[in-house]
């Protein structure tokens, strides 16, 4: 029986020929992961069980990105803890403010994540490297610690769901809405446990960074991770970045899987998820007039350059809604300073929207963007839980880039085919 | 590697949020986890509960948040096994690496009832209702994770 291209990546990297759908199976990592709210987790798990050296200082990248700038006392002694660690075992991939982003936009521009490789990361949006064809998901903070001591990580194969793309994109459309559409059929649930493999002619039309997002948030529809083929894209996105040999994995002809899921780029209307799961999906034209309090246009699903150019064609020329506040994120250093150098972030700065330092801040409730009860935002993150970006009684809608700042120029959700 | 004990019963979709209610977590020592396990929806089992009870459950098991309070709460509280017809799948992974020995078996799942006696044998993954005479078989686990929950976690089964 054939394999899915995930389980030809666990296979390898387990040192077994084949792996077959429930399978347990120890695989080599190539990277782990954590960030400023796990790592200390981790640290402290390793502490406590005497293990003071970690298995290889190339393979781990930590990542200050959560509550940074410290937000408050907490933030900086776990970053503290972190940075201690960092410097006494010597770890070569260590990001603080200044050349930090956001560890989903930072691994794969810097080149630290890349083909073919197998990830852990404990956070829950890991999965967003199976753009690259890589195998990566979410842990927990005992399997960060044991993978950073043994480079070695337990996995349960996954079987898959094909989602077969086709057609051209429609008209503003961006890999957000391609996602939400996604999650509004199969629910937040509908891949639990499982791979989505993509596949499909229409995946040659996806850039990079829509690819990015879409991988990112295969964890909102349950999956384990979220794969996309490799093909001449992703090989002139990794080459001049990537730091290692990389290999090019492909799902065999008679791979099974558990169900097809079909979409049709060109089919496509912006897509908005309504509070407060992801699987609520609308398209913005089936939306009554929703006035809002707050933009967010960033964080690992939607911070990167295109996002930031797709957000700064909008608003070139025009401004803000008056009483809406509209925040723009760039997810990395060198996203922030390309916003610059094109004059994007003079744009941004002259609609009356204001421009961060990168960080996750509002996407989690954490900072630089609160919502107060019966605020209702539009946000270009992952989640709309209730409660995440800050009061219980807020509420958020997810969008595309193009959205929310077609949004912050109205003060409603609004439509960017129309602007 | 055998577990024997009588059983404490539960339904679907049990989340993180009733094996260990969040307002717990502000303390992480096993003795306090253990003591409100299952709190809201079973206020007796901390009083019911002896050493190496096993807990039988049905779909989702310990879905919702990462936390690993929560296979700690059942671990710490005594029961040696949970057998459910599905886990949620960072639940899953958190039970093996905190050592909570688990095991997926749709039918012994549904058949078993409360307070029934039940006996696991971890090298087979033959499931035994004492009290009914009635055998199951689960996957049994390979041997490298049996070996994690057999040493009381993957910190502790490191080499
Ligand atoms: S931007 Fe949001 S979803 Fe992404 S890593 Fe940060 S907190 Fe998590």
């Amino acid at each position: 029986m054939g394999m899915t291209m995930t389980q030809k990546i666990l296979a390898d990297h387990a040192g077994l020929d084949s792996v077959v759908a429930g399978q347990l199976i120890e695989a080599n990592l190539d990277m782990v992961l954590g960030n400023d709210v796990t790592s200390p987790v981790a640290i402290n798990e390793m502490n406590k069980f005497g293990r003071t050296s970690v298995f290889d200082k190339t393979r781990i990248s930590l990542v200050m990105d959560h509550f940074t700038p410290n937000k408050d006392i907490q933030s900086a002694e776990n970053c503290k803890q972190v940075r201690e660690f960092a410097k006494s075992n010597d770890i070569l991939h260590y990001y603080d403010v200044g050349n930090m982003g956001i560890e989903h936009a930072l691994l794969p521009e810097k080149g630290i994540v890349t083909c073919g490789d197998c990830i852990i990361g404990a956070d829950s949006h890991t999965c967003t490297y199976g753009a690259l064809g890589a195998f990566s998901t979410g842990v927990g903070s005992t399997d960060m610690a044991a993978g950073m001591v043994t480079g070695k990580a337990w996995f349960k194969v996954p079987s898959a769901i094909k989602v077969v793309i086709t057609g051209k994109k429609a008209q503003c459309i961006s890999g957000k809405d391609v996602v939400l559409h996604l999650i509004g059929m199969i629910g937040v649930d509908g891949a639990l446990y499982k791979s989505l493999e993509f596949t499909g002619d229409g995946i040659k039309e996806l850039t990079m960074d829509d690819r990015l997002c879409i991988s990112n948030m295969a964890i909102e529809c349950g999956a384990k991770n979220g794969i996309f083929p490799v093909d001449d894209v992703t090989l002139d996105y990794v080459k001049g970045r990537t730091l290692r040999e990389y290999k090019v994995y492909t799902a065999d002809e008679d791979a099974e899987y558990d169900s097809v899921v079909e979409i049709d780029l060109s089919t496509l209307k912006p897509t908005v998820a309504c509070p407060h799961l992801p699987e609520n999906t609308k398209t913005v034209d089936e939306l009554d007039k929703i006035e809002i309090d707050q933009v967010v246009i960033g964080s690992c699903t939607n911070g990167r350059m295109e996002d930031m150019r797709a957000a700064a064609e909008i608003l070139k020329g025009n401004k803000v809604a008056k009483g809406v506040r509209c925040i723009v994120i760039p997810a990395t250093q060198a996203v922030y300073l390309q916003c610059i150098k094109e004059g994007i972030a003079e744009i941004f700065v002259e609609a009356g929207a204001i421009v961060s330092t990168p960080t996750c801040g509002p996407c989690l409730g954490g900072h630089m963007g609160i919502l107060a009860s019966g605020e209702k935002a539009v946000s270009t993150s992952n989640r709309n839980f209730v409660g995440r970006m800050g009061h219980t009684k807020s509420e958020i809608y997810l969008a595309s880039p193009a959205v929310a700042a077609a949004s912050a120029i109205k003060g409603y959700i609004a439509d960017p085919r129309n602007i | 590697m055998k577990a024997k004990g009588f059983v404490h019963k539960f339904g679907d979709n049990v989340d993180t949020d009733v094996i260990i209610p969040a307002r717990y977590l502000n303390k992480s020592d096993d003795a306090w986890l253990a003591s409100h396990c299952m709190e809201d929806i079973d206020p007796d089992f901390v009083n019911n509960v002896k050493s190496g009870d096993i807990m039988v459950a049905q779909a989702n098991f310990g879905c919702g948040s990462s936390r690993e309070h929560a296979p700690i709460a059942i671990k710490a509280s005594g029961i040696s096994c949970v057998i459910a017809s599905t886990f949620a799948r960072i639940f899953y992974r958190n039970a093996i690496n905190i050592g909570l020995a688990i095991l997926e078996c749709d039918e012994a799942a549904n058949d078993i009832k409360a307070g029934d006696e039940v006996e696991v044998d971890f090298d087979s993954g033959v499931i035994t209702n004492c009290t009914t005479n009635k055998t199951y078989q689960a996957q049994p686990f390979p041997p490298f994770i049996q070996n994690i929950i057999k040493n009381g976690g993957l910190m502790n089964s490191i080499k």
